[in-house]
């Protein structure tokens, strides 16, 4: 069974008075353990697509199912809840929190989200940050640290709650081409060892070659569909 | 919960400066506060005991109607020894009462012999007064505290105008309830303190003497004064009596007796409750301080952190677990400024009392402030502030809880 399936999904905006259709009859199936990437010029709606995906958003019509589930009717309560189970997220900015050392931005998910008792969390948070090769800066804060570290802090605090999707929005637009490239190629060998799903957005044609599977959105519609 | 409690101290500390200019501002509004209160509330304690313990008594009981024509002293609207012993027997079911003191009131002709005047006089037994106004002795300045027989107290006031000391021979001349004119030669034992208040700038003789120069066969008394056990249960005490001697009628079954309390006596009770009600207004001050400056903080937070919350949200935060950390942050700033504000509250107030701080109350001059902490005030005053901050992060709290990730991811 795919881990997420799309059928015919469309996502309307209103920008003031006028409707903008930022996705329009997107249909696609994403399987377990796929590394896979969404291509396409800005205002292509990649990032619309992931939210859509990651549960952030709703589909205007259509019907997406991620996980065996119809996100589309969960409620704002249960879509958070269902995100902290099945979905982590990385981002172009890396948003990680400021405050917060190495160590407690990789635990955070674990004591925001899935209340897990301290020597578990210690444990996978352990794990994750030897994965990520941050085991070394633990207690360092955000702005001690590099882009690519940074950005490798929150691959971990994405994988930490074991979730079956990642969804990660352009995660080498701030970083230069070696660290994308070093973190691309943790992602996929998080992928291989945890068998996580990784389905990440970028303009990056050297990133794009490291996809397994590659979709290409132009105006809203997918044009393309590239193994 | 740790967890949350550890994030939210460190988001409090990320804008420190700001933080601790708002616990500041809580801070100081406890303290002000809190002097205030324990400052008024002494001046207050202060003033009701100076009236109640010099002059009034806790509580009163007349013969009904005896109040409505008190500027007169009249002597028909006295209690009979009938109405004596049933006010004894009542008193009987009635707890509380430390001890009681019977009075006669009663206006005279006071006369030096080369000059007369007007005075109000109290006949009193003085053990019996002492224990129900243990501080008319220390306001006693010239000559005996104890008065005999054949001696009157006057006020200084009276004295020094009649120009009367210690030692000198007076005459007091009075008319009873019939009309008939008597007058007694007594010696002048003691100059008392004038005092402000209701029978503040009275003299005292013996209740024997006054019964003499009444001319009473049978006793009589004008009022009965009487201090309780605990001040703070008058309310009590006043309803229990009240009750009990509403059920002493006279021969026409009218209740016989009236009973009131200090605050029914003496005008110094509308001050008492001007000072409560400031205290109230400094109270909502505070409130006032509070819900404004944490309020401003929080949605400033909120603002700044908005992606951060965006990022909380899209990881599955719930959104009650983003409600729980800013008002966690908000409790936090409550519980830091009340306490700190409650601590420097009570070292103040010693300073306070280390100084020795005097003022003047009516004609007494060089009275001591001495503040107390009112430990349940100021548990009340924590308590206040601590719920405001709260209250005042609930806003921002919802907002930030009822954020879309979506449109605060975007946020710049």
């Amino acid at each position: 069974m795919s881990l997420v399936v799309a059928q015919d999904i469309s996502k309307t905006y209103l920008l003031g008075s006028t409707e903008v259709n930022a996705l329009s009859g997107v249909s696609f199936c994403l399987e377990k353990s796929s590394f896979i990437s969404f291509v396409g010029p800005s205002g292509s709606g990649k990032t619309t697509l992931l939210n859509l995906i990651g549960c952030l958003d709703k589909p205007t019509t259509g019907t997406l199912i991620v996980c065996g589930e119809d996100t589309s009717k969960l409620k704002y309560s249960a879509r958070a809840d269902f995100r902290g189970k099945n979905i982590g997220f990385i981002f172009q900015d890396f948003n990680l929190m400021p405050v917060l050392s190495v160590y407690e931005n990789t635990e955070y998910p674990l004591v925001m989200v899935q209340n897990i008792n301290a020597a578990e969390r210690k444990k996978r948070v352990e794990l994750m940050l030897d994965a990520v090769g941050m085991s070394g800066h633990r207690d360092k804060r955000p702005s001690q640290l590099s882009g690519g570290q940074k950005q490798r802090v929150a691959v971990a605090r994405a994988l930490v709650t074991n979730p079956s999707l990642i969804l990660a929005d352009e995660p080498t637009a701030n970083l230069d081409h070696d660290t994308s490239m070093k973190i691309i190629s943790l992602m996929k060998s998080m992928r291989d060892n945890f068998g996580t799903t990784f389905v990440f957005s970028t303009h990056d044609p050297k990133v794009v070659k490291e996809a397994e599977k590659v979709f290409v959105l132009e105006d809203g519609k997918l044009v393309k569909e590239e193994a | 919960m740790f967890g949350i409690l550890k994030i939210a101290s460190r988001n409090l500390m990320r804008y420190s400066r700001r933080t601790a200019l708002t616990v500041s501002l809580i801070v100081i509004g406890v303290v002000f506060v809190s002097v205030f209160v324990s400052i008024s509330g002494s001046f207050k304690n202060m003033m009701i005991s100076q009236i109640t313990d010099s002059m009034t008594g806790h509580v009163q009981v007349h013969r009904k109607g005896y109040m409505g024509a008190v500027e007169t002293l009249p002597q028909n609207m006295n209690i009979k020894l009938m109405g004596l012993d049933r006010f004894d027997n009542a008193l009987k079911d009635i707890s509380g009462v430390e001890a009681i003191s019977e009075r006669i009131k009663f206006g005279g002709m006071f006369s030096t012999f080369t000059e007369t005047s007007n005075i109000r006089l109290n006949g009193i037994d003085p053990e019996k007064e002492y224990k129900v106004v243990p501080l008319l002795p220390a306001r006693i300045l010239e000559g005996s505290k104890d008065l005999k027989r054949g001696e009157i107290i006057i006020p200084r006031l009276f004295a020094n105008s009649m120009k009367v000391k210690v030692g000198d021979t007076v005459v007091v001349v009075a008319s009873n309830k019939d009309g008939s004119v008597n007058g007694k030669q007594l010696k002048v034992s003691g100059i008392v303190e004038s005092a402000t208040g209701p029978g503040g700038r009275d003299g005292y003789v013996h209740i024997e003497d006054a019964s003499e120069i009444l001319r009473m066969d049978i006793p009589e008394i004008s009022e009965i004064a009487i201090r309780i056990k605990d001040f703070d249960k008058l309310h009590e005490f006043e309803a229990a009596l009240t009750e009990r001697l509403s059920k002493e009628l006279n021969k026409k079954g009218l209740p016989m007796f009236d009973v009131h309390t200090w605050e029914k006596l003496s005008p110094f009770y509308n001050i008492a409750r001007m000072i409560d009600m400031m205290t109230l207004f400094v109270k909502i001050l505070l409130v006032a301080v509070v819900l404004i400056s944490v309020l401003n903080v929080m949605m400033m937070a909120v603002y700044e952190r908005t992606r951060e919350i965006g990022t909380a949200a899209a990881i599955g935060t719930r959104p009650s677990k983003i409600l729980l950390l800013f008002l966690s942050e908000g409790l936090m700033m409550g519980i830091i400024g009340a306490g700190l504000g409650a601590a420097i509250s009570i070292a103040a107030v010693y300073l306070i009392n280390l100084k020795k701080i005097t003022f003047n109350f009516g004609m007494q001059k060089g009275i001591i402030l001495s503040a107390s902490v009112d430990y349940k005030q100021l548990a009340v005053i924590s308590l206040t502030v601590i719920s405001v901050a709260l209250l005042a992060t609930l806003l921002p709290a919802i907002k930030a809880s009822g954020t879309e990730p979506v449109n605060a991811l975007r946020h710049i």
